[in-house]
């Protein structure tokens, strides 16, 4: 890959974000991460499988908020009300109509889509830290909802029990190590279209509105549809893997989806790296697997973990891992 | 945990009170839980405008300030050597600049180093603040809720036409609206307001004109943080019992506050904090308390919808 030089000629410019945006390693690591990937759980105790299976779906959620916060630069703080949409059609439709949760994978993520759309369409317009507050409203107003029942729906503070298993060749997905294949599997498929996704003309697009609105909009993107079709897709991908936390939970209540898991899952985009992919799956780990390594801490744990932030801020403020195409334009935007 | 149980609003219904009587004392009440939020917006509102920062610890300095309200009363060293009012003004006092000290503590070892880095960066560093605070009130003062002491504030109350007025309401109402004009007026008219005015347009241009923006910056660590200290030792004296979250549940709501004033806006805080207060004791009087936080938050959408900066934020042209 050859840096850009500076010159503003038309082809360059043109060319760089598709080179650049290799941030991705290379063939060889990939093949060497993903063996270890499928010899870890034969190595390791099933606490630690646990702990990997909760990493995937963070990573999922990371990556559905990446879209939105990353890729386009919405600040949205509420992400968890999506996953929530998403969990609990996953619980309510079990529940009442014993629906197969291959069914309802991607009815959640379709439900939590749709979501996404209606609750993003009067507010998409809103600028930086408004859009930030209005997305924690939304928050709160869904996770208040789920906690005073409506309908007798929700099932109030002790939520919805969700009995159901994925079944695949006739046997219940529910050893650690299964679901540890299955979380991994999905979020292998994830990676794989958001990369075709970002490299794509759509990815480009987000880029642009996310480095300057005005300008993209001067050059005919219609904004206002790239961004809503980011907030919808980052709500889709939440929303089903709500149906894989369900699953793995088996309870679903209003306590996993506060204020606070919204912080965590942008927290995780931010500390990976905005727009990167391996970053987010970096940042995941940090705010994932930190805390359990530190358990030995035992009280102290969260303490370390609070300082541990700040000082991964402090060292590296561009992210774990932080995407080439960002940094390249960065440089490009300073030498200005 | 249900919401709202940390400190339920006290409604004192008279099942004889007059729908006007339960209006007004619906608007006295939240007036003063309104004070509190303008308080703690100020904080949010000022590191903003300053700093473009939105500090996420800040509802923590307010949790803190609470706690060490809590420790002061309850200690021994106020047991009747000096009059009652005169302890509470010393012990607010005291909150007000250990909060302070800390808050210029913060801004220097967590703040300072990402100034010149990415917005949401410094974020990510407050919110690690935020947590590190949280875990350190947790291991100081144990995970369980704490409560004032009762005889800290006699519980009078008056009736003033048909409604009940009791003393701490009129303190908090005294003292936050005394602390709101202070401010304004240091901010509006002294030469260091300026400063701070100055800044908070530009920093390059304000270091020409001799301003020392790390002085100033230090200086709005001082005050936002004193602020919030204030209000979380008269939320203590009101509402009593205390919790290592509440910094999070109350600096949710101050910072709504501050984006529904306008955020960066110093009278827009305070705007803001007294309506998000009583359109929250109106939606606990006449909706329910269960949905009074979902009728705040749908508010402030539609509010946001129709007016994108708040309240009495002003457009700002877009850069071309």
């Amino acid at each position: 890959m050859t840096e850009w030089d500076g010159r503003f000629s038309l082809s360059s410019k043109l060319r760089l974000p598709l080179s650049a945006v290799k941030s991705l390693p290379s063939k060889w690591g990939i093949s060497v991460l993903i063996a270890i990937g499928i010899i870890f759980p034969y190595l390791a105790s099933d606490y630690w499988i646990d702990v990997a299976v909760f990493w995937g779906i963070y990573v999922l959620l990371g990556l559905s908020l990446n879209i939105i916060v990353g890729e386009v630069g919405l600040f949205n703080m509420g992400h968890s009300a999506f996953f929530a949409i998403g969990s609990y059609t996953t619980a309510i439709l079990s529940e009442r109509f014993g629906l197969s949760l291959w069914l309802l994978l991607p009815l959640s993520g379709f439900a939590a889509g749709l979501a996404g759309y209606v609750l993003a369409k009067p507010i998409i317009h809103l600028r930086g830290d408004y859009l930030l507050i209005v997305t924690i409203g939304l928050n709160e107003i869904i996770r208040i909802t789920l906690l005073n029942n409506p309908w007798g729906l929700t099932g109030g503070p002790n939520g919805i029990i969700v009995l159901d298993q994925f079944r695949l060749f006739g046997r219940a997905v529910q050893h650690p190590i299964d679901f540890y294949y299955l979380v991994w599997v999905f979020v292998a498929i994830t990676v794989f279209v958001l990369v075709r996704l970002q490299r794509s003309r759509i990815g480009r697009c987000w880029n642009y509105v996310r480095e300057d609105e005005i300008a993209a909009q001067a050059m005919g993107i219609d904004t206002r549809w790239a961004k809503l079709l980011a907030f919808t897709l980052g709500a889709a991908i939440a929303g089903a893997t709500g149906t894989i936390f369900a699953a793995k939970l088996v309870v679903i209540s209003p306590e996993s989806f506060t204020f606070m898991e919204s912080v965590i899952l942008f927290t995780i985009v931010i500390l990976g790296g905005m727009g990167s992919i391996p970053g987010v799956i970096l940042g995941s780990a940090a705010m994932m697997v930190l805390p359990e390594l530190l358990r030995n801490f035992a009280r102290y744990r969260m303490l370390f973990f609070g300082l541990a932030m700040v000082l991964m801020m402090i060292f590296r403020p561009q992210g774990l891992w932080p995407s080439r195409r960002w940094t390249t334009i960065l440089r490009e935007g300073e030498s200005e | 945990m249900p919401h709202g149980g940390l400190w339920p609003c006290r409604l004192r219904q008279s099942p004889h009170a007059e729908s006007m009587a339960l209006f007004i004392e619906q608007l006295v009440n939240g007036l003063t839980v309104g004070a509190v939020y303008a308080l703690v917006a100020l904080g949010y509102t000022m590191v903003y405008g300053v700093m473009r920062l939105i500090n996420f610890a800040h509802g923590d300095f307010f949790m803190i300030g609470s706690y060490l309200g809590f420790t002061l009363v309850s200690s021994a060293l106020v047991g009747g050597a000096i009059p009652l009012w005169a302890a509470l003004i010393l012990i607010t006092a005291l909150s007000m600049v250990g909060v302070a000290i800390l808050g210029v503590v913060v801004e220097r070892a967590a703040y300072r180093p990402l100034r010149r880095a990415s917005r949401l960066t410094a974020v990510v560093s407050a919110i690690g603040v935020s947590i590190f605070l949280q875990n350190a009130v947790m291991l100081i003062w144990g995970p369980r809720y704490r409560a004032y002491p009762s005889w800290a504030v006699p519980d009078v109350s008056w009736q003033v036409g048909g409604i009940y007025i009791n003393l701490m309401q009129i303190l908090i109402l005294a003292v936050s609206f005394g602390l709101m004009v202070s401010l304004y007026v240091f901010v509006q008219r002294t030469t260091v307001g300026a400063a701070i005015r100055a800044t908070a347009i530009d920093h390059d241009t304000a270091r020409l004109m001799g301003i020392d923006v790390d002085q100033i910056i230090r200086l709005i660590f001082l005050i936002g943080p004193a602020l919030g200290a204030a209000a979380g030792v008269l939320l203590g004296l009101y509402y009593r019992q205390i919790h290592f979250t509440v910094g999070w549940t109350y600096g949710l709501k101050a910072f709504t506050a501050a984006i529904m004033g306008g955020i960066g806006n110093i009278p827009g805080a305070m705007v803001g904090g007294l309506l998000l207060g009583i359109l929250e004791m109106l939606g606990a009087g006449y909706i329910s308390s269960a949905w009074k936080d979902v009728f705040v938050f749908l508010i402030l959408i539609l509010l946001l919808m129709f007016r994108p900066t708040g309240i009495l934020g002003e457009r700002i042209a877009e850069k071309v």
